[in-house]
């Protein structure tokens, strides 16, 4: 048995994925996904190498970012969270200081050396924070320190939103409320919060930029502006439905290749997807990212402590956030918000950050393992 | 203990979870079906729509060419720019480019495509040389695009401009023979279907639906040659009289065809900016002037024709004027006895009326008649005048005896040359067109014994007895007649503007060519004889020798005097 080849090699990758704290199931489904994301991505920027160059450096720099993310052990995580989280809000601060000099939406912070975008940041910092706050306190947590728990996400939510970044706010908000949901927040205040964001809908709504209440209403009826904001929209939804069961074959789609549809390799990757492969392709890729989440929560089920149950619990859910109002927003579901396809659409700096999200679950569940030897 | 609670509700909060990202994912699937299976057709049809266009292709429109294939008319292929203002509107900051590009101001282009907004289509400028064309592309501004086009040149430019007239910017014709026969010449535009990008460039086409059928070509009867050579000395003269306007004719009466055709004042049709509405009619074919004495011919041609009058016959013109209806005719002087033939030599309107007065109205309305007086020629030219030849009914007995001098009824040059062609060929009347293989029916209107005598008194007015001594061609025989004509005005005639006409024929005995010359108001000398019929002499002289026609009329012998005897006899 020694002797064979295959046998050895098994063990070398199980042994060489335990010591770098790879979880192999999450791994290859990412891989799947950033590769499938390649392809679509070849094919809605034109062909363009110079593209597709610029996104494999990313993708591997995301990689590093998990393999590092990997190797911090939820203990650590949850030292740091206060501190991070306490970095994040002032860093927001900052932004929204510096964006009152300048002009219009401000979301960077120009380091010198790198920009940096302290909301991205705070999609993991919030969970972490919130995870922090209920790791060592008796579960499930008495009211009084559910409006904590609540100010903690809603801090940073509303400052980001303040930028204005509705995506990002809603991303980071959800975040928080899935650790809170996680740490056993009864179906009574659950259902009693529901019930109070429909009626804050028209205070949210008094709140709203210009800019964000006409997608609300173009997102209502996308013929109302159909060479404006409802043309995202209107030829997303063909992009999509021209493709059919089958699509139109890889490097085929009429729409976006003869370049009516916007945004086409960034935020409206998916309808490109749509129109190329077909009703069968978005399914399959549904499924896989629905894979994705299902390992995430099975970490998040078995991870060893509140903490971590409730950081993975939460990126996970967040994850499949970002997935809903990405794929809702170019069918047609929900209303257009500057929101990424996870790992697909190209761009850098949510491809770090889920990567981060992922090292993270993966840092859970090899932690476990050790801990548990 | 809180572990089991913990565990209690993980379970519970498990299984909605769970069931939240099912429904959440179902609600995508469901969407997916709705858009690629349900509504799939008809947001196929959207998206096609949207990338697939039917565009026009235009077609070449004909070529119009002389009668030995000269080219009289070609089209050139150019490019259109157009533009969908709603598209193009979002490049705004781009416009000063195009506008340079194009020629025109940066903000007349706003105007235009602002203006339009709500529409799709605008052409921003028509008509470039596709060089430009392919660099207004090559700024890659949404919504601007070429359509290819067909531009009108016109070779003999102001010399043919009335003839051939011109098309308009959508390549119809709008005047001349352009007009009359722009179906043929246009063609029809093919139709083709192309996938087109979000920019409007087409990227493939599809299919094609309907092929471009090309215009026909078109060969004209004139002889670009003939044509030229009367347009040069028609604008000498016209110039040298100071005469308001002018015409020359030129047929074959052997076929009834044009052979050429100019007019003064021209214009030039391949630059028409500050064209006069006057330089545009083809005035041969639609301005009407009374005949005068160039329709005393068909006065005699009708007094042989009935029979009524002895060859031999002598009117007596003494005192060179007679009353009728208390009007004086009169004469220049007293020519005594003429014989028929000396009633064209002298042109005597005296004689002429008396002649007019021994014939029957309806034979001499006929005689007027079948030679195509009051008549279109049926060549077809758009705007082309019928002249006017009142029914014998209603003359009165002045109305007859003006009509023998050519007062009281009018005629178009072609008209004109038409009726002389009568004479020419023999008494068969050849309808006058411009197209070869044009269908007209050839038709005997007078004796063929008549039409050569007629013609051989027409010999004599060509002479130093006549009145058309300038008229002569040397090596050739000319038969012919002048008119000299007081302008109708309203009220009257006008005592000092003048028509100066000369319609004649050569070589006499077998006419190849028939002219008719007419200088509308010359100032000076106002004599058919004077004014027209030298302008007659150079033309025919010059498209005999192009046409290679023997001289039939040896140096030194006289032509007038053959004629004369001849007509004497």
């Amino acid at each position: 048995m020694k002797g064979e080849t295959g046998y050895d090699l098994y063990y070398l990758f199980r042994d060489l994925t335990r010591f770098l704290h790879i979880d192999v199931v999450l791994l290859l489904l990412l891989l799947t996904l950033a590769g499938a994301g390649l392809v679509i991505l070849y094919s809605a920027g034109g062909e363009n190498g110079q593209l597709m160059t610029n996104q494999l450096i990313r993708l591997g720099v995301a990689l590093a970012t998990m393999l590092v993310f990997a190797q911090i052990s939820p203990e650590v995580l949850k030292r740091w969270s206060p501190w991070l989280y306490g970095l994040g809000v002032l860093l927001l601060i900052a932004v929204l200081v510096a964006g009152e000099m300048g002009k219009g939406a401000q979301r960077w912070l120009d380091l010198g050396v790198v920009r940096f975008q302290p909301s991205e940041m705070m999609k993991l910092v919030v969970p972490m924070m919130v995870s922090w706050y209920f790791a060592d306190r008796p579960l499930p947590p008495s009211w009084r320190d559910l409006p904590v728990a609540g100010a903690l996400a809603l801090v940073p939510m509303l400052l980001i939103a303040r930028q204005p970044d509705l995506g990002t706010a809603l991303l980071v908000g959800s975040a928080g409320l899935f650790a809170i949901f996680f740490a056993g927040i009864s179906w009574r205040i659950l259902a009693g919060l529901g019930v109070a964001a429909v009626a804050a809908a028209p205070v949210l709504w008094h709140f709203m930029h210009d800019y964000q209440r006409q997608r609300v209403l173009t997102f209502l009826d996308p013929e109302r502006d159909p060479l404006g904001a409802g043309y995202h929209i209107i030829q997303s939804k063909i992009a999509i439905g021209s493709g059919g069961w089958y699509g139109k074959g890889w490097l085929n789609g009429t729409q976006s290749q003869l370049d009516f549809l916007p945004e086409r390799s960034t935020d409206f990757i998916f309808a490109v997807f749509g129109e190329e492969f077909g009703f069968v392709g978005a399914v399959l890729l549904l499924l896989l990212y629905l894979a994705i989440i299902f390992r995430g929560l099975w970490i998040a089920m078995h991870a060893q402590d509140t903490y971590g149950r409730l950081l993975g619990g939460s990126l996970s859910l967040t994850f499949f956030v970002y997935l809903f109002v990405n794929t809702g927003m170019v069918i047609g579901l929900l209303p257009v918000v500057g929101v990424p396809l996870p790992l697909v659409s190209y761009g850098g700096t949510s491809l770090v950050t889920l990567m981060a999200a992922f090292g993270m679950l993966m840092s859970i569940q090899s932690h476990r393992r050790l801990l548990a030897k | 203990m809180t572990r089991r609670r913990d565990k209690g509700l993980r379970f519970s909060r498990r299984h909605f979870v769970v069931g939240v990202l099912l429904a959440g994912m179902t609600a995508l699937a469901a969407r997916s079906v709705h858009l690629q299976v349900l509504d799939r057709e008809f947001l196929r049809e959207e998206g096609d729509a949207r990338h697939l266009r039917v565009v026009k292709m235009s077609a070449h429109r004909g070529m119009i060419t002389d009668r030995n294939g000269e080219p009289l008319a070609i089209s050139t292929p150019v490019d259109s720019v157009w533009a969908n203002p709603g598209e193009l509107m979002s490049a705004r900051e781009r416009l000063p480019e195009l506008a340079r590009l194009l020629g025109v101001p940066a903000d007349d282009l706003w105007q235009t495509i602002a203006s339009r907004a709500d529409r799709e289509f605008v052409y921003l400028r028509r008509h470039i040389n596709p060089d430009l064309g392919r660099r207004v592309l090559a700024l890659e501004l949404p919504g601007v695009a070429l359509q290819r086009e067909y531009r009108r040149f016109y070779p003999l430019g102001e010399v043919a401009a009335h003839l051939i007239g011109f098309t308009n910017v959508d390549d119809h014709g709008q005047e001349g023979l352009e007009l009359a026969w722009d179906a043929w010449l246009s063609g029809e535009p093919g139709l083709k279907r192309v996938v087109r990008d979000r920019l409007g460039r087409i990227v493939k086409d599809v299919e094609q639906i309907r092929p471009v059928r090309p215009g026909h070509d078109l060969r004209l009867s004139i002889d670009s040659r003939l044509q030229y050579l009367a347009y040069r000395e028609l604008k000498k003269a016209v110039e040298r009289h100071r005469a308001r306007a002018g015409s020359i004719v030129l047929l074959d009466p052997h076929s009834g065809e044009v052979l050429a055709m100019v007019n003064q004042p021209s214009y030039n049709p391949n630059n028409r900016k500050g064209l006069k509405v006057e330089a545009l009619r083809n005035r041969a074919v639609t301005d009407v002037f009374e005949p005068g004495s160039t329709v005393k011919p068909f006065v005699v041609a009708a007094a042989l024709e009935s029979g009524r009058v002895p060859r031999g016959l002598r009117i007596d013109t003494s005192p060179g004027y007679y009353r009728v209806s208390g009007h004086l005719i009169r004469d220049d002087r007293n020519n005594g006895r003429l014989d028929l033939a000396h009633i064209l030599i002298r042109s005597s309107n005296v004689g002429a009326s008396k002649l007019a007065m021994r014939l029957p109205s309806d034979v001499l309305w006929q005689g007027l008649s079948r030679v195509g007086f009051g008549q279109a020629t049926g060549s077809g030219f758009p705007g082309e005048r019928s002249g006017l030849l009142n029914p014998p009914q209603r003359w009165r007995k002045l109305d007859k005896a003006t009509l023998a001098f050519g007062y009281g009824l009018s005629v178009t040059a072609l008209q004109l040359a038409q009726a002389y062609s009568v004479l020419a060929a023999d008494g068969v009347l050849h309808p006058a067109h411009f197209v070869p293989g044009q269908e007209v029916r050839p038709r005997r209107v007078m004796r063929a014994a008549t039409a050569r005598s007629v013609r051989a008194m027409l010999r004599g007015v060509i002479s130093d007895e006549g009145t058309a001594r300038r008229a002569a061609v040397p090596g050739y025989s000319v038969a012919g007649k002048t008119g000299t004509v007081h302008k109708a005005v309203a009220g009257g005639y006008a005592e000092d503007r003048y028509v100066a006409i000369f319609a004649g024929m050569a070589p006499a005995d077998d006419p190849r060519l028939v002219a008719v010359v007419v200088i509308d108001e010359p100032q000076g000398d106002y004599y058919g004889g004077k004014v027209a019929a030298p302008v007659f002499s150079r033309v025919m002289q010059a498209a005999l020798r192009v046409l290679n026609v023997a001289p039939d009329a040896p140096a030194g012998l006289q032509a007038g005097r053959v004629s004369s005897r001849e007509g004497a006899a």
